[in-house]
């Protein structure tokens, strides 16, 4: 990857960082930023059940009926090149905080290349282990146990697009992870979080009600303190060289079990970033999609 | 993350939904390795009939099964249907609006309207016991629905099934003698795959089985599916009938006997097709006798009094000038059905008729449509029609799930599918098994009730149109 950094005076700032980065990176391999180790402590006990659709996952299971169209209508959008019955034919896509695999598969199937990644080793073997009956799948997707900077390390601006689905608000340093993605993304590549804004009702809903009234969170999986508003997530991303394209409210109706888009995103959300396309530099692009970011995409809000 | 969900809640929900993640009768298949895996298929369709087959070519034309693999198993062997017979098949069925465009969204009813088929414009349904009637017709003229052969459907979905070959292979002679559940959580190494084996010894694997095997479904029964059912002490004749005079053949009749139903569906101007539902005996008996006491049968089944009572007579009389004094529009013009000269040799069969239910269409990678779930009497000309319907809701529940990337043997789609069809077939196998009872019946009572009650249905123009 270094033979490609220019000695231009430009680049030395950063050239600078990326040294800084690396000394860190081989100094402490097993201890990225991004990984908190008491996270990975509380999903080690579910690693087995991840594919059970009834599950202690099931909500993660319909996330996909909207999690799913909202990234394959957003690039579909995005790109004009459509093919029948593979509609993210081409697409290379990390899927970051895997788990089990629930939302790559699907992605696979659509017709994109995953890579899966997921600090925990149960997790990329039940991953693995699922995905190995579909010939077609376990072309498709690769699963890796690895962290977010140990990818980024073997792969620069490789991917179209990255995933980071209900992960963020279990990171350990939100602008580290922010700063990796942008380092693994293509120029102008596309970036899709969703997670829990930090708001008196995510605190009632998301924990009071989910984890001790209605247990339908087991306790203790979220902290309150780590909840990440969007407003700060779009600061962080525009900081970091993107461009946040869409940025919409999800609800879960625990009696229906089911996902629907809303406009208020004081609960969950889900937010479209794009990688701008050239490094450091603020365009007329960037002014454009700062408009654009003010209105609700189209597609996304009926994608249900 | 959010989604880590220990469903409390959601599991009361969800608890029907245990049920139907059975473990198989037979031990799962151990996971070999890959090379030795037999071929996994998206979907499988068994059954090979008019609504297996529609199946497989409707998924096979649709676009998000672009690079999706389909195989249809048919236990008899692959027809030929390069000409048609100048006579006609005595196997017809009556197309509603509806099947017509199902048909024609991938191509099949332009094969169809190039072969033959009957359009009709009017149902006339009267009681034998009455002077009662109801007449059912568009509005604007428009077709009701068609009378087609069986084997002109058939002929018209082999056509399709051909065209879209490289996504759907078709196993004639292949009559699955074993299928194999998978269990319902993933358990390390078995396989979540159906598992069918086909009689040469050929297995098969796949993400869906739908069972379109007919009434005496092989899949429900090894799916364990509890099945509703009841054999009717009718069975149906069929024949194909010529007429006295060539007419304007667009009128579907039907009479109520009190053995049964009798039916003629218009073929052409000249033709049309006889099914007479009645008792086991009486059918033996229509079989046997000789063309021209057949064809007398028929004639005096549809024109003869003889079950008239003055009662019933008075009282429908009365009955129809109060609505005509309340509804000036609610009386029809009655018209007569066509008098049978003549009938077609060797066009003579008789089969049994009953009524089934599934209690369940749907299971973890399971599906069923067509007979296999529901089987009716053929009085109000529904069968395949359902059946047709049953793959419109499947085909779209399954299309926007390939859309989306998920599983598609996936319960939560299959549900979707299931409510749906219930929903709408429930109320009408109901009505149509209720009626089979009603008009079984020489009771004045309950002659009458049903008089008046074609009668005022007859004379209310919402209640038509629902039917």
């Amino acid at each position: 990857c270094f033979s490609r950094i220019s000695a231009d005076m430009k680049y030395a700032y950063e050239l600078h960082d990326i040294q800084l980065a690396l000394f860190r990176l081989t100094t402490k391999r097993r201890f990225s930023t991004s990984v908190d180790s008491k996270e990975m402590k509380k999903f080690q006990l579910l690693a087995h059940k991840w594919w059970d659709e009834e599950g202690e996952y099931s909500a993660l299971h319909s996330m996909n009926d909207i999690r799913v169209p909202f990234i394959r209508d957003t690039l579909l959008n995005m790109s004009s090149n459509y093919h029948l019955g593979n509609p993210l034919s081409g697409v290379k896509i990390l899927d970051v905080g895997c788990g089990g695999g629930l939302l790559s598969e699907p992605l696979g199937r659509l017709g994109a290349s995953v890579t899966g990644i997921d600090p925990l080793e149960d997790n990329i073997r039940t991953a693995d282990q699922h995905k190995s009956f579909d010939p077609v799948l376990a072309k498709r997707i690769q699963y890796k146990s690895s962290s977010l900077e140990e990818i980024v390390e073997e792969c620069m601006e490789t991917f179209d697009v990255i995933v980071a689905s209900e992960v963020v608000e279990h990171v350990a340093d939100l602008e580290t992870f922010i700063k990796c993605c942008s380092q693994a993304l293509k120029p102008e590549g596309s970036l899709f979080i969703t997670t829990i804004n930090k708001t008196q009702l995510s605190y009632v809903l998301g924990i009071v009600v989910a984890e001790k009234i209605i247990g339908i969170v087991p306790e203790g999986t979220h902290e309150w303190e780590k909840f990440v508003p969007p407003e700060e997530l779009e600061r962080l991303l525009e900081s970091n060289g993107f461009s946040v394209k869409t940025v919409n409210g999800m609800l879960y109706n625990p009696l229906s079990g089911s996902w629907s888009w809303m406009e208020s995103t004081s609960i969950n959300y889900a937010m479209h970033a794009v990688k701008s396309g050239a490094r450091g530099q603020s365009s007329p692009t960037d002014a454009l999609s700062e408009m654009e970011s003010e209105q609700p995409s189209a597609t996304a809000g009926t994608a249900i | 993350t959010s989604g880590a969900m220990a469903a409390v809640c959601g599991r009361g929900l969800l608890a029907p939904l245990g049920g139907r993640l059975r473990a198989g009768p037979r031990a799962p298949l151990r996971f070999v390795a890959a090379a030795a895996a037999p071929p996994l298929y998206d979907v499988v369709v068994s059954g090979g009939g008019m609504v297996g087959s529609a199946m497989a070519a409707v998924l096979g034309h649709d676009i998000h099964f672009h690079d999706k693999k389909i195989a249809l198993l048919e236990a008899g062997p692959r027809k030929e249907y390069d000409r048609m017979p100048d006579s006609y098949s005595n196997r017809v069925s009556s197309i509603s609006p509806g099947s017509a465009t199902l048909l024609s969204s991938f191509g099949a009813w332009d094969h169809i309207c190039s072969m033959r088929l009957k359009p009709f414009r009017r149902m006339q349904v009267w009681d034998a016991c009455s002077e009662a009637m109801i007449v059912f017709e568009k509005d604007d003229l428009d077709d009701m629905g068609y009378i087609v052969e069986n084997d002109v459907i058939m002929s018209a979905l082999t056509k399709q099934l051909d065209a879209v070959a490289d996504r759907v292979e078709v196993f004639y002679r292949s009559r699955a003698v074993g299928y194999t559940w998978p269990l319902p959580s993933h358990s390390c190494d078995t396989s979540p795959w159906v598992q069918i084996e086909l009689p040469d010894g050929r297995r098969l694997q796949t993400k869906l089985l739908i069972g379109a095997d007919g009434h005496n479904s092989v899949v429900r029964k090894e799916a364990e599916i509890k099945n509703i059912e009841h054999q009717y002490d009718q069975s149906a004749v069929v024949a194909t009938l010529h007429l006295s005079e060539a007419t304007d053949n667009n009128v579907a009749w039907q009479r109520f006997l009190p053995t049964g139903p009798i039916a003629l569906l218009p073929l052409s101007d000249t033709a049309s097709s006889l099914v007479w539902s009645t008792s086991h005996e009486h059918a033996s008996e229509l079989l046997a006798m000789d063309e021209e006491s057949f064809v007398d049968s028929i004639n005096s089944a549809f024109w003869s009094n003889v079950n008239h009572s003055d009662l019933i007579d008075t009282a429908g009389a009365m009955f129809r000038s109060a609505i005509s004094l309340l509804r000036p529009s609610g009386t029809a013009v009655r018209q007569l059905p066509p008098s049978v000269a003549k009938v077609d040799p060797e066009s003579r069969a008789v089969f049994p008729l009953g009524m089934g239910h599934a209690t369940e269409y749907v299971q973890h990678r399971v599906a069923l449509i067509g007979d296999a779930a529901h089987r009716v009497h053929p009085l109000a000309g529904q069968g395949v029609n359902l059946g047709f319907g049953d793959i419109a809701c499947l085909a779209h529940h399954l299309s926007a799930a390939a859309f989306n990337g998920s599983d598609l043997g996936s319960l939560k789609h299959l549900l979707k599918f299931e409510t749906e069809r219930q929903r709408h077939n429930v109320s009408l196998i109901a009505a149509i098994d209720v009626l089979k009872r009603l008009y079984s019946t020489r009771l004045a009572p309950l002659v009458l009730l049903r008089t008046w009650g074609l009668q005022a249905t007859n004379a209310l123009p919402p209640v038509k149109v629902r039917i």
